[in-house]
């Protein structure tokens, strides 16, 4: 991959020259937390963030987002704000591997998702390295480093951005600002090992996945889910802030009075209990503890299955969103514990 | 920031929304409606484009998503075999938004059939082989289509079995059709009812699994395949694998909630398997794999 050097003093000019490749969005402050949003200024930009509130899969997945219209005719698809073209300045190394995840959901396989893949192509991704804070657990999760998802990734080190630039359109941003990047010298890259190193030994979660699907199978009817589902009131906010919770709902809407309305689909949890409703009003997840232990166990068991690891990728947006504070570190080492957890 | 955008580049990602777009519904023409039962008609319906009408092809014990505009999307079995293309046949209970929107629409009105979707039933793995089919209530509408596949590639089967079972006459889906392979030598039709009240069955008057005293079939050689609410499948899961069938020769087809039928919306879950594309036809030994599964 082809690696550059950005001196720190030049983040400002390139931040204005990628202007021209689409609308910028970055983190910023909102009281205590942060945000991706529309930048108005580039000072405003906080790429010292811990964690924003949404992921960024809220561009590739908006919370609400119109299908179709249809008219006695027949379904048209939408195709509205799918071409706008926007540049996500500062995604961590864990969000890039959300969007890896949701890339296998919505992108492979028999039936990729158009409307997906058209904000995908259309937004760049900016990756950028951080200092994990106490409720981080990516390098458990092995979503720590990207190799692929972002179109261009800094690392910090304290004068200078190391540049990895990961697709075509990454190289197309640094060669329309070639002058401010300069090539790296070996000491450079003795800088990043050295760096890599010191981040791994930061973190302060850890949890063991080897062998986590067999403990979950064998765990499957622990009393541990009786007592998260007592505990949990069922908001959804873990999954509305997970970056890998891709679960959706649709639903038509009608103009009044007209054959004509549209078709949209919005953000869904498996927390909610009309999720696995059927037909006749059965409902195959009747207790809140089937929820919540489904939730758990399709990312943690589910998704090695089906793609070789789970879809958690350890940014703790749940553990902060919890109003009831349940960890998801605490239950998987607590169900990992030597003791079964009865 | 103001984005100082180039030229605009031509965009094949927006063509994919427009064309080829998997949750597109194709639109479709009620051709027929047929009651079969109290709020269980049969439709018969036909692409409006020649294209798609053409090119559409299924495998047995697929679904697709049936739209109403207004009233959104429901998954529905494929009623009729891919052996008879000329015809796509869908027998649907009355049941909430969309079915009840689909009672009240009449013969050339427009609906939308995006598909077909699921896996279907194993047929390579069943050819040369024998094959049991055992429906109750409303599972024939899916078991329907392997029905008249084997049939119509009968030379490609061993000996089929059929059994079929309801609550009484008046609730037999497909009941002439039914009669009529009773006296057909190329397959063993065993139909019965749990009860007779208005005195009109000619066939069994027992249950479903007791159909199974009727019946001779090796286990060795069959493969069954069994749909139904899931209180047939207790039954009838205990008989077969009394019989000895084993549990990967035992097909079922199941139901859950769906929204995309193409894996994503994540609705139809089962475990960690999706019944839309892993499913809906599972063998028994996936079913009690999974956590979740009836
Ligand atoms: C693979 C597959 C194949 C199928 N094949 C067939 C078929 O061949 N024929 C057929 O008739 N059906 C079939 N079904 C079932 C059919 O898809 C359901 O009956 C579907 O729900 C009908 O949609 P609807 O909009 O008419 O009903 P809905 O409006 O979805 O309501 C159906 C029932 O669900 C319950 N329900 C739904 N939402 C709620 C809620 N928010 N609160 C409380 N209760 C609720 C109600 O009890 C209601 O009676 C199949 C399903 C699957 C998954
Ligand atoms: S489950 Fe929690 S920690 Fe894991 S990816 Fe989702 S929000 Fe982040
Ligand atoms: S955030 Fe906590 S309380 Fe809310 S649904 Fe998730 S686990 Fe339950
Ligand atoms: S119906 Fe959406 S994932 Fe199966």
């Amino acid at each position: 991959m082809k690696t550059l050097k950005l001196p720190k003093s030049k983040l400002d000019f390139f931040a204005a020259v990628i202007q021209q490749f689409g609308e910028v969005h970055a983190p910023v402050a909102r009281g205590d937390e942060f945000a991706f949003e529309r930048l108005e200024r580039w000072s405003d930009a906080r790429l010292d963030y811990n964690r924003t509130i949404l992921p960024p899969k809220k561009y590739f997945l908006p919370p609400r987002e119109e299908m179709f219209t249809y008219t006695a005719d027949g379904y048209v698809p939408s195709t509205e704000g799918l071409d706008q073209k926007l540049v996500l300045f500062g995604v961590h190394a864990c969000d890039v591997y959300g969007l890896n995840i949701l890339d296998e959901v919505f992108l492979d396989g028999p039936h990729p998702d158009p409307y997906y893949k058209a904000r995908r192509r259309n937004v760049a991704v900016i990756g950028i390295d951080c200092i994990p804070d106490e409720n981080c657990f990516c390098r458990s999760m092995r979503a720590d480093f990207v190799d692929k998802g972002f179109d261009l990734f800094f690392y910090d080190m304290g004068d200078a951005f190391f540049t990895l630039v990961g697709t075509a359109l990454g190289d197309d941003m640094v060669l329309s600002a070639a002058s401010l990047f300069e090539p790296v010298a070996p000491q450079d890259v003795a800088a990043y090992k050295a760096h890599s190193q010191a981040k791994a030994e930061m973190f302060k979660l850890d949890v063991e996945i080897r062998d986590l699907p067999e403990i979950f199978e064998m765990e499957y009817t622990s009393a541990i889910w009786e007592e998260l589902g007592e505990k949990c009131l069922a908001c959804g906010a873990c999954s509305m802030v997970c970056p890998t919770c891709y679960c959706y709902d649709v639903q038509d809407t009608v103009k009044l009075g007209e054959c004509a309305g549209s078709r949209e689909r919005c953000w869904d949890t498996c927390l909610f209990s009309s999720h696995a409703r059927v037909a006749g009003g059965e409902n195959f997840r009747e207790e809140q503890s089937d929820r919540i232990k489904f939730r758990f166990y399709h990312k943690q068991r589910g998704f090695v299955a089906e793609y070789g690891r789970p879809s958690c990728i350890g940014c703790g947006r749940c553990i902060v969103s919890c109003p009831v504070d349940i960890h998801v570190v605490e239950v998987l080492n607590r169900l990992r514990g030597v003791a079964h957890v009865a | 920031m103001s984005p100082n955008v180039l030229a605009p580049a031509p965009q094949p990602a927006i063509e994919a929304v427009r064309l080829g777009n998997p949750y597109a519904p194709h639109n479709a023409r009620i051709v027929g409606v047929q009651r079969m039962v109290e709020d269980n008609h049969l439709f018969t319906f036909r692409f409006v484009d020649p294209e798609i009408a053409r090119s559409f092809s299924h495998r047995p014990g697929q679904f697709i998503m049936l739209s109403i505009p207004g009233a959104g999307e429901a998954p529905i079995s494929i009623s009729s075999s891919p052996t008879r293309p000329h015809v796509l046949e869908l027998c649907v209970r009355r049941a909430g938004r969309v079915t009840d929107a689909l009672y009240r629409m009449r013969v050339n009105d427009l609906v939308g059939i995006r598909g077909p979707y699921g896996n279907g039933f194993p047929v390579e793995e069943m050819v040369g082989g024998d094959v049991l089919m055992a429906a109750g209530g409303l599972g024939m509408a899916p078991l329907r289509s392997l029905l008249w596949y084997t049939l119509d590639n009968r030379s490609q089967f061993g000996k089929l079995t059929l059994m079929y079972g309801g609550r009484n006459p008046e609730s037999m889906l497909y009941r002439n059709e039914m009669s009529s392979l009773v006296d057909r030598p190329d397959i063993h039709t065993l139909l019965g009812v749990d009860a007779d009240p208005s005195g009109t069955w000619k066939y069994h008057v027992c249950r479903l699994a007791d159909l199974f005293d009727f019946a001779d079939i090796d286990p060795r050689t069959t493969h069954a395949a069994v749909c139904g609410p899931p209180i047939v499948y207790r039954f009838i899961l205990q008989r077969l694998l009394k019989l000895g069938f084993s549990k990967d020769r035992i097909l079922m087809s199941l139901e859950r909630h769906m929204k995309c039928g193409v894996g994503k919306c994540g609705h139809c879950s089962i475990g960690y398997k999706y019944t839309c594309i892993h499913g809906p036809i599972f063998t028994y030994w996936d079913a009690i794999n999974l956590p979740e599964m009836i």
